[in-house]
C-alpha cells in the first residue's frame, strides 16, 4: 500500500527519530510512505478564524498533491495532523473559504477536501490493524507500564478530528497493548502541556507539564509516550521524572528494527 | 454601543463564526481552561463581553496571548459556543494592525534553547504575529 506522507518541519530537525522510525516501521508493516514533494510547514497551530486564508495554503497544497496521486495523506506529528485535518474540514464544509482558496491557487481541478487524512496511529489501527501488528512483534515490551499522552491536538476538536472518544480515548492504549506492554490510565492524559506558551510564559508551561507528568507517575507509569515533539519537549524540559519517548521509537523496538539506528 | 464598537463586534463575530448569544453562562469553558490562572479575562468573559460590545478591555489585555489553543473550551462547551474562536478573532483584530505584533524575530534568540522544537517557534509566530 502506498500513502502520501507529510513529515513537517520538526520531524526533519529536532524530532528526527519520530520520522525515521515511522518510515522504518511502515516498511515492515507493508506500507510505503511517499513524501510529498516540496511540502511546506503547516504552521504548527490551526487558526480558527474564517478570514485566515494564506496561512492555510500549505496544508491545502499537500492535500491536493495527495489527491493527484489518489492516495490518503499520513502525518505523524500531532500538530501537523491537527492543522491539516482542520484545514481539510474547512475545505469540505466552508464554501466561502474553499472558493477563496481555489481562486487564489487556481488549480486545474478545484480541491474541495477529497483527500482522506490519517494520523499514523489511525493508519496502524484502521489500515494495518493492531492484531496484524501484534503478529509482527518480535520483541514484545512485556511488563512495561506505559502512559499514553494524548495532549490536545490528536483529539480536539472531536467534531473534526474524529480519531477517538475525546474524553476517554483508547487508540494509544490499544497500540501499547499491541506491542506487548501495559497501558496506564491517568487523569491528565488529554490535558494541555502548555504548548507554545513555553515562549510566552515558561512558568505556565512548567505548571501544566508537571501536572501531566506527575499524574502519569502517580498512576504507576515508568514511561510516557507521545506523538508530539512540543509535548515531549515541555514534559522533559520541565523535569518529568520518567522518560518521555515517541510512539514510533517503541514500535521500532517491538518490531525489532530499532538497532538499525537513527541515520 | 457606539458605531466603532458595533463594527468591531460584527467583524469579530463574522471572523470567528461564533454566536455568543448561545452562551448560557455556565462557566464550564473557564473551569476547563488550562490558562485560567494567568488570564485577566477568562473564556466565558470573552463571550459575554463580545456579546455586550465591551470589547475595548479585551483588545488591551494580555489574556489574548495566554490562550494555548488547546481546544478544551471548544470541545467541552455544552452549547457549542466555542469561546477560543472569539479569543482568536479578538487577538487577530489587534495583531493584524500595523506595528502590533506581539512577537518579533528579534525576540526569539532570548527565548529559545537548543532542545526547543521548531514547532514551538512557528506556532508562537502564528498566534502572536501577522
Ligand atoms: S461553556 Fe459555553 S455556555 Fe458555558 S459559559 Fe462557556 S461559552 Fe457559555
Ligand atoms: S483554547 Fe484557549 S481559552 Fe480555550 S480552554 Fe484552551 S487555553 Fe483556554
Amino acid at each position: 500500500m502506498k500513502l502520501s506522507y507529510f513529515p513537517g518541519c520538526t520531524l526533519k530537525t529536532k524530532a528526527k527519530e519520530l520520522d525515521f522510525y515511522a518510515r522504518k516501521c511502515a516498511e515492515v508493516l507493508g506500507i510505503t510512505l511517499e513524501e510529498i514533494e516540496n511540502w511546506q510547514c503547516c504552521g504548527g497551530v490551526f487558526t480558527t478564524a474564517k478570514t485566515e486564508i494564506a496561512t492555510k495554503l500549505s496544508s491545502v497544497r499537500a492535500l491536493k498533491d495527495a489527491k493527484a496521486k489518489e492516495q490518503a495523506l499520513v502525518t505523524v506529528c500531532s500538530a501537523c495532523h491537527n492543522v491539516i485535518k482542520q484545514t481539510n474540514h474547512a475545505m469540505q464544509t466552508d464554501a466561502e473559504f474553499a472558493s477563496k482558496v481555489n481562486n487564489y491557487m487556481a488549480p486545474e481541478e478545484a480541491y474541495n477536501g477529497e483527500t482522506a487524512v490519517y494520523h499514523y496511529l489511525e493508519m496502524l489501527r484502521d489500515l494495518v490493524g493492531f492484531d496484524a501488528i501484534k503478529e509482527k512483534v518480535v520483541n514484545p515490551l512485556s511488563g512495561k507500564k506505559i502512559a499514553a499522552y494524548y495532549g490536545c491536538l490528536l483529539l480536539r476538536p472531536n467534531s473534526v478530528m474524529r480519531m477517538d472518544d475525546p474524553e476517554n480515548p483508547k487508540i494509544m492504549e490499544d497500540f501499547i497493548r499491541a506491542i506487548g506492554a501495559e497501558p496506564v490510565i491517568y487523569p491528565y492524559r488529554n490535558e494541555c502541556c502548555g504548548g507554545y506558551i513555553t515562549l510566552e510564559s515558561p512558568a505556565l508551561s512548567k505548571k501544566k507539564s508537571n501536572t501531566v507528568s506527575e499524574s502519569a507517575q502517580n498512576a504507576g507509569a515508568e514511561l510516557m509516550v507521545t506523538a508530539c515533539p512540543l509535548c515531549r519537549y515541555n514534559l522533559v524540559k520541565n523535569g518529568s521524572e520518567i522518560p518521555v519517548v515517541y510512539f514510533t521509537e517503541l514500535l521500532a523496538e517491538a518490531l525489532g528494527v530499532k538497532e538499525a539506528g537513527n541515520e | 454601543m457606539n458605531k466603532a464598537n458595533e463594527n468591531l463586534r460584527e467583524e469579530i463575530i463574522r471572523m470567528s463564526g461564533v454566536n455568543p448569544k448561545k452562551c448560557m453562562r455556565c462557566g464550564k469553558c473557564s473551569a476547563t481552561c488550562p490558562a485560567f490562572d494567568e488570564m485577566e479575562y477568562h473564556p466565558h468573559q470573552f463571550v459575554n463581553m463580545v456579546e455586550s460590545g465591551d470589547i475595548e478591555p479585551l483588545l488591551n489585555s494580555d489574556s489574548l496571548y495566554k490562550c494555548l489553543s488547546c481546544f478544551a473550551c471548544i470541545e467541552r462547551c455544552p452549547r457549542s459556543v466555542e469561546p477560543a474562536k472569539l479569543v482568536e478573532a479578538v487577538r487577530l483584530s489587534v495583531i493584524r494592525r500595523q506595528g502590533e505584533n506581539h512577537l518579533t524575530a528579534n525576540d526569539i534568540p532570548a527565548l529559545i534553547d537548543d532542545e526547543m522544537p521548531q514547532q514551538a517557534i512557528v506556532s508562537a509566530f502564528r498566534k502572536y504575529t501577522k
